[in-house]
Parts: C-alpha cells; sequence; structure tokens
C-alpha cells in the first residue's frame, strides 16, 4: 500500500510545498501572520539594536536614563532577595541590613538619576516630533515609582513605617481615596509594593526603550542638518 | 542618627539639611553632564575636517 493509499487516495504534500504553504497564509492573513507583519513594520531590528547613533549623543545628558535603568535592576535583584527573607532577616542580621541598605540607596540612585534624565529631556523638549507618548509614558513611571516608594516606606516593618502609614491614613482620607487604598493596610501596602508596582515599572520601562529606539534621541532644540549625520558615538544610550 | 534633623526655612519654603544637599548634588550633576567632554566623542570640527 502506497502513502497516498494510506491517506485516502490524497497524496501527501512534499515538505516544501507545506513550507511555501504556511509563508503564504502568513502574508494572507491568520492572526499569527498578521501579528509577525505588524511587529516587523512597527518593530524594525535595525531601529530596535542601531550600531550608529547621531553625533550629537555624545554628550553625558544621555547617559542619565540608562543609569536610572542600571540603579532599577539593583532595586529590583535588592527587592527579591529581601523578599524572600522577610522583615526580621532585614532588620537583625548584617547582611540583611547590608541588602535593606543597598535596597534602600539604590532607590535614591533611581529616583535622583530619573529627574536628572527628566530635567535633561525638560529642556531639550524631548516630546517634540511625533514623542508626546514617550514622555507621558516616561510621566507614569514617575508617578507610579513616587507611590512605589510611598509603599515601599510603610512596608520597612518599623516605627518610621508606622509614623508615615498613620499619618498618610489621614491624607488619603481626605482625598476620599482611603477605602480602596489604606496605608494601614500592610497586606494591601506590601502586595502592592512587592508584585503589581514593580511589574508595571518595569513593563513601562521597557515600553519607553522601545519608544525611544523607535523614534530615536531627540536631537537638540536649534540642531542643523549637520549634527543629525551618524556620529562616532557608540549606540550605547538608553535615554 | 537619633537626633532632630535640621531644617531650613525661607519664608514658606522648609526643607531638611538632607533634602538640600540632595538637590545641590543634582544641580551639579546636571552641570558636569552638560559641560564635561564625552569620552571618545571627538569634536564637531574634528569630524568636518574627516569628512572633507
Amino acid at each position: 500500500m502506497t502513502a497516498a493509499e494510506r491517506s485516502g487516495g490524497i497524496p501527501p504534500e512534499p515538505i516544501a510545498a507545506v513550507a511555501v504553504a504556511a509563508e503564504s497564509t502568513d502574508e494572507k492573513g491568520g492572526w499569527t501572520g498578521a501579528a509577525a507583519g505588524w511587529l516587523e513594520r512597527r518593530l524594525p531590528i535595525h531601529k530596535l539594536l542601531p550600531t550608529r547613533q547621531p553625533f550629537y549623543i555624545g554628550s553625558w545628558v544621555y547617559v542619565f536614563g540608562v543609569v536610572t535603568i542600571a540603579a532599577l535592576v539593583w532595586v529590583v535583584l535588592s527587592g527579591v532577595i529581601l523578599a524572600f527573607f522577610g522583615p526580621q532577616w532585614w532588620h537583625v542580621s548584617s547582611i540583611g541590613r547590608f541588602v535593606n541598605s543597598l535596597h534602600f540607596w539604590s532607590v535614591q540612585l533611581f529616583f535622583i538619576f530619573m529627574v536628572l534624565h527628566l530635567w535633561g529631556q525638560y529642556w531639550a523638549a524631548g516630546w517634540r516630533n511625533g514623542r508626546a507618548p514617550t514622555w507621558m509614558v516616561g510621566v507614569v513611571i514617575f508617578l507610579i515609582s513616587v507611590v512605589t516608594a510611598f509603599t515601599g516606606y510603610i512596608s520597612q516593618q518599623n516605627l518610621d513605617a508606622q509614623w508615615i502609614a498613620v499619618n498618610a491614613k489621614d491624607a488619603i482620607n481626605s482625598t476620599g481615596a482611603g477605602a480602596f487604598f489604606n496605608p494601614l493596610n500592610f497586606g494591601q501596602m506590601y502586595g502592592l509594593h512587592v508584585m503589581l508596582l514593580p511589574i508595571a515599572i518595569t513593563l513601562l520601562v521597557v515600553l519607553h526603550v522601545i519608544q525611544v529606539r523607535l523614534r530615536g534621541v531627540v536631537a537638540p532644540l536649534g540642531a542643523t542638518e549637520a549634527d543629525l549625520v551618524d556620529g562616532d558615538s557608540p549606540a550605547a544610550s538608553g535615554s | 542618627m537619633d537626633g532632630p534633623v535640621p531644617y531650613f526655612h525661607w519664608g514658606f519654603i522648609q526643607i531638611s539639611l538632607a533634602n538640600l544637599v540632595v538637590i545641590g548634588v543634582m544641580l551639579l550633576i546636571f552641570v558636569l553632564a552638560l559641560v564635561l567632554p564625552f569620552p571618545g566623542h571627538r569634536g564637531r570640527r574634528d569630524h568636518d575636517a574627516d569628512q572633507r
């Protein structure tokens, strides 16, 4: 019995023919094909990972963004360790106090360089030429970071945390939001701090970097055509 | 560490010494970033000279 007879009289298709048919299906439609086409059009790899950058990138001002991301990496890593071992460990043991301090100071650096990045982009009017969504995502990251830091202060499990939580409860109540955001509810604050808010920040930072890559770094105010040619700077900036 | 934190008052502005120092350091870093040359980056004039 031949293969065609075994399959009910339908001859088996050669592998190459199946591959060509699948490719043409991708081009014509189908959710997978449509998604692949959209990603290829919207996120071309030469824009996501450029090997050259414009001449004006050669400035320390464009380093603030990537330093902020480096600080965020340390915040997340130290935070994961703290979450594993718990409050008694980070208050009592010497290595716990060290990791706790690492978490605190990397947060300080995260905020310092995020604000420096904000200053740099503000004075360069970084929202120009279709970059308003990039700017707005940055604003949202900043606001969520403030809430994350606030829930972090409350999650310290010490007198400082209690003092902040009790005072903040009155402040939040005065806004009318106390019913669903309660600083005295440790479970809610800790859950927001270690899960929901860090995930939101991480995803938005990834989106922010992709937006910067697609549009490119905004040219300085008053830049001429000569300034827009590729320069000698390596393509290392995340700003 | 457990003592009272020094504060400064100018009219309605009230700020702790620690926060004032942080803001001062940030301003210093920002100005330095603007004026310090970036390593490995040649000046615009050198680049133009190479093009000619």
